[in-house]
């Protein structure tokens, strides 16, 4: 029974990200004036590339034509860790915080690679920014997750996430650094404005798009779906660390699917609030990205210490 | 201490102390006057929020009048004179490049901790949060100060000269509940003419040296040159 | 307590009234009048004080006991003497062309808001109070130090506003930490009031005391002069006009020593250890050789003379520090022949710096050919001011040296060092100013030097013999800093 609600919140994430993509254009449509495509083209999308014959180069080596499967396997087992609309549950249990950044890692290692075998100046220059950003974000990630780990003592995101529900409403102010550094790193990761663009594909800023460009037909659907379905990894996380109430704990019908609105509701709010950062920031240039995932890093240290010094106990 | 026995007050207030804390590092940080007097601006408005609760909480009404005190000043009037300054002397467009900006950083940490070291004779015999409030508003006061030494536009220097206030202000209403009347009512006075006289150093300065980057007020020296 | 009010209303009108005057001829004499009329509630201020004690206003606002009355007499003895100064001497500036009448109608206001701080300042029995009207001296002169706003003088302006404003910022976290160390022991509203205090100083919290002295120290400090802070002090007394240089080094460092000394009776009683007396000792030796050292490098006058002021400072904060009540009763008496001396000396040097039209020592030169009454003048301020007998600087400074060897024999060494490398310093400088070769076409200038003559005479007197009621009231004041007499 466990295992079977397990597999079902897995196959939600899956389901539910291209969703969580198209209620984003659409907030970012109204705001800019445009008119919105439907909720559901993200899907339709998916199924045009799904359909579509992919294109290899010729010089392209097995790796290419592996990636995009590794890179999705991989993000979906990520989904496995975090917990969606309950707690407690098998998947989440047997792997930690670490183990979902370590799929991530190991994704984003695998894009690289793929964008390095074609052989295009574009996607060299696209794995070297994508890693030299990774590099930088992820020491600010763990930062952010670490003060959340030692305030339940855990490295488990359910039994964090537990932990912070028993307590009730508490004001920590080192939540209130590791949200706004997890809030930067997660707008890194998933290469929104302004550290990318994903709408772009003007050779000079493009970072993600850069090294994706050589993809087509089932490929592109597939990595294009991970990526969407890692944007939904970052939001579930935020809401579910920060504002955890909501979420199942038990495993009936009723709590099950209020945990699932809770979710849902939580997603809409981010995406509005992001679809709204997006429109009034500019992207920055690429030199920048240090100094604002320094930034983001130091929130996360900040968040660390005022956890020691503020609230540990004495 | 642990956060989770304390009180729904104390708790606010120490996240009040820790993003007050965090203020004065952006501001610390900021090349851009404009972003700068924003921050400066919020920093007022945390204060502000800060003696709002603390009124709310110990049921003392002059803590309401300090509150609307800091807002009137501190958000509005002070920023939007800096702000005008700042527009009318087109400086609104410059990056101040700051000299050393990593070793500052590092400075504003360690002073931060040195703060802290300063204070811990306190915790023997009060509460932590107190050691906590008081640190962190000792610290805000030194950022100021370093705020000043960093930059070189002197409206940067009244961000840093009103922030020190800001610093004392946060201590006397989380540790001491607010000062009494007659002594807020001075300090605010105080820093109505002192905002006021700036704005009339600004004017003189511009025509003094036709800048207002203070490195240029270099004519007094120990020795002649 | 009614003498206090009228003190702190008549200023009040001052600066209203020359805020809003027509008579912009006569602003000088009225200021004079101003001036008088607060020496006279001052006087009867002291008299109500010598025959009923300590006065303690309803609601306990004000505090007038025998350590701060004598120095509200002097404040306004001094401020009038300045004022009978200044009034032709800002005459002549205007007519020089570097003022204009609103100028001056700013420079009197102010000059009556000065006054008004500092009255407030030794009057208030609140902490948080004097610290407010301390900050308020800083905002009432600051204007008037780029008076003439050279670029030099906004220049030095700004350093002032900037340094004192961030350095008594301190002062008011050490008012902060006092009334937090209060609050554990008493009420709110009272905790702030220096009698309440001292009553209760044994009970407050040591540990905070003892960081509050500090930024008290150093908050305060900044207002003394006290090397490092010290950088405004010259800067600021070359810049303004010299009125407010009398002033300045005459009342404004004296009362923030004054606050200092306020704190460090409260601080001894809760701490018992010598912290705060340690503390003093070591900055003001540092800022008395500092200052000292300093006079043999300046060029202008008014700066020489500022330093002169901080090696004083100085000595005054070492003596307070040292404690006992031998060095306490000399540091009162530094503290009153100094203001009057060093008022008088920069009466005679703005007089002189006109004479000369320049403030730069190597232009300055035969004075007391040109006009012997300001170079004689010149000449035995600087004589009192080095310590010579038989001024009473010299009475303060021996007092000092002896309490010094007394309780720390292996400081007097320094000190007299410090006291001999001033005199060097300032008798370089001054020996060619006054004796040198007339230079061609310098012609006297139009000067009152009543105030100089009467303050120098006092000094005399007090070197020579102390009064009886005076010696009685520097010893009562002793004995409540102290806690021992003198006599």
């Amino acid at each position: 029974m466990n295992w079977l609600i397990a597999i079902l919140q897995t196959t939600l994430f899956v389901a539910l990200a291209p969703l969580l993509a198209g209620w984003l254009k659409r907030c970012k449509c109204y705001l800019q004036n445009r008119k919105a495509p439907s909720l559901l083209q993200p899907y339709r999308d998916l199924l045009k590339l799904v359909n579509k014959q992919p294109v290899v180069s010729e010089q392209a080596s097995w790796l290419f034509i592996k990636a995009p499967y590794i890179i999705f396997s991989a993000t979906v087992l990520a989904a496995t860790v975090v917990p969606l609309i309950a707690v407690n549950l098998p998947t989440s249990a047997s792997a930690d915080v670490i183990v979902m950044v370590g799929f991530f890692a190991f994704a984003r290692f695998f894009l690289a690679l793929a964008g390095l075998d074609i052989g295009t100046a574009f996607g060299g220059m696209g794995s070297s920014r994508e890693m030299t950003i990774s590099s930088l974000a992820e020491p600010a990630m763990l930062m952010a997750v670490f003060t959340l780990t030692m305030t339940a003592s855990t490295t488990n995101l359910s039994f964090a996430i537990s932990h912070v529900l028993e307590q009730g409403l508490v004001l920590r102010p080192s939540f209130a650094f590791a949200l706004f550094a997890l809030i930067l790193v997660a707008i890194a990761e998933t290469g929104r404005i302004p550290v990318d663009n994903p709408t772009t594909h003007l050779e000079l800023t493009m970072i993600h798009e850069a090294m994706i460009l050589e993809y087509s037909g089932r490929h592109l659907a597939l990595i294009e779906w991970a990526s969407q379905l890692k944007l939904m990894l970052y939001g579930v996380l935020i809401a579910n660390i920060f504002l955890p109430w909501g979420i199942a704990q038990t495993f009936s019908l009723h709590d099950l699917g209020y945990g699932l609105l809770a979710i849902m509701g939580k997603l809409a709010v981010l995406a509005i609030i992001l679809a709204i950062a997006e429109t009034l920031v500019a992207k920055m240039r690429l030199f920048r990205v240090q100094e604002y995932l320094g930034f983001a890093y130091l929130l996360g240290l900040l968040g660390m210490l005022s956890h020691i010094i503020l609230e540990a106990a004495r | 201490m642990n956060i989770e026995s304390q009180d729904f007050y104390t708790q606010i207030i120490l996240s009040m102390a820790a993003l007050v804390g965090l203020t004065s590092f952006l501001m610390l940080g900021q090349g851009r006057l404009l972003r700068l007097i924003f921050m400066f601006a919020v920093q007022g408005l945390l204060l502000t929020l800060t003696t709002a609760v603390a009124a709310y909480s110990l049921n003392n009404h002059h803590l309401y009048i300090s509150a609307v005190l800091t807002l009137a000043l501190k958000v509005i009037f002070i920023p939007w004179m800096l702000r005008n300054e700042v527009l009318k002397t087109n400086l609104h467009r410059d990056v101040e490049a700051l000299a050393n900006q990593t070793a500052v950083m590092l400075g504003g940490a360690s002073l931060m901790v040195f703060s802290y070291y300063v204070l811990h004779p306190i915790v023997q015999t009060t509460s932590p949060v107190m050691l906590n409030a008081l640190a962190v508003s000792l610290s805000v006061m030194l950022l100021g100060m370093l705020l000043m030494i960093s930059h070189k536009q002197a409206i940067a220097h009244v961000v840093g000269f009103m922030s020190i206030e800001n610093g004392l202000f946060f201590a006397a209403i989380v540790a001491t509940k607010g000062m009494p009347m007659v002594v807020e009512l001075g300090i605010a006075f105080d820093v109505l003419v002192a905002a006021v006289l700036f704005g009339i150093f600004f004017f003189h300065i511009r025509s003094s040296i036709d800048s207002l980057d203070v490195d240029l007020l270099n004519k007094l020296h120990e020795v002649d040159k | 307590m009614i003498p206090a009010y009228l003190l702190l209303l008549i200023t009040l009108v001052g600066i209203v009234f020359f805020g809003f005057t027509r008579h912009k001829a006569d602003m000088g004499k009225i200021n004079v009048w101003f001036n008088a009329v607060s020496l006279f509630a001052t006087v009867w201020l002291a008299i109500n004080v010598f025959n009923h004690g300590t006065i303690l206003s309803a609601e306990k606002a004000f505090l007038v006991d025998s350590f701060n009355v004598y120095l509200i007499v002097l404040t306004a003895f001094i401020g009038l003497t300045t004022s009978i100064f200044s009034a032709p001497y800002m005459e002549h500036e205007k007519e020089l062309g570097k003022l204009t009448d609103n100028r001056l109608k700013l420079y009197y206001s102010m000059y009556q808001g000065f006054m008004l701080a500092m009255y407030l300042v030794l009057t208030t029995n609140n902490m948080g109070v004097m610290w407010v009207a301390m900050e308020g001296a800083t905002l009432a002169t600051v204007l008037l130090v780029s008076l003439y706003r050279t670029p030099e003088s906004i220049e030095a302006a700004w350093k002032y506003f900037i340094l004192c404003g961030v350095g008594i910022a301190q002062a008011l976290f050490g008012t902060i930490l006092l009334y937090y160390a209060a609050v554990q022991i008493g009420d709110g509203e009272n905790a702030l009031l220096w009698s309440e205090l001292f009553q209760h100083a044994n009970q407050l919290n040591p540990e905070v005391l003892q960081i509050a002295f500090v930024f008290l120290l150093i908050g305060y400090g900044t207002k003394i002069g006290l090397v490092p802070l010290h950088n405004w002090l010259p800067d600021a007394h070359s810049e303004g006009p010299t009125p407010m240089s009398a002033v300045l080094s005459g009342l404004l460092l004296n009362d923030a020593l004054y606050a200092v000394v306020r704190s460090k009776m409260l601080v001894d009683g809760a701490t018992h250890s010598d912290m705060a007396g340690y503390l003093m000792m070591s900055f003001g030796l540092l800022s008395f050789l500092v200052g000292a050292l300093f006079l043999h490098r300046q060029k202008d006058i008014k700066r020489l003379f500022s330093y002169s002021s901080i090696e004083h400072m100085g000595l005054m904060t070492f003596a307070f520090g040292v404690g006992g009540s031998l060095a306490t009763f000399a540091g009162l008496l530094h503290m009153t022949v100094h203001s009057l001396t060093k008022s008088a000396i920069f009466v005679t040097v703005g007089h002189a710096a006109q004479v000369a039209g320049t403030q730069r020592m190597d232009k300055i030169r035969g004075l007391i050919k040109t006009q012997p009454k300001i170079g004689w003048g010149l000449l035995i301020g600087t004589i009192s001011i080095a310590g010579f007998p038989p001024f009473g600087v010299f009475t303060s400074e021996f007092l000092v040296l002896l309490a010094t060897m007394h309780s720390y024999p292996w400081l007097t060494l320094p000190l007299l060092l410090g006291i001999g490398i001033a005199f060097a310093g300032l008798f370089r400088h001054i020996q060619p100013m006054v004796y040198g070769e007339k230079p061609e076409g310098q012609q006297p200038v139009k000067a009152n030097l009543l105030p100089v003559m009467l303050h120098l005479a006092l000094v005399l007197w007090l070197g020579l013999a102390i009064p009886s009621f005076l010696a009685n009231w520097f010893s009562q004041a002793t004995v409540l800093i102290s806690g021992s007499s003198p006599l």
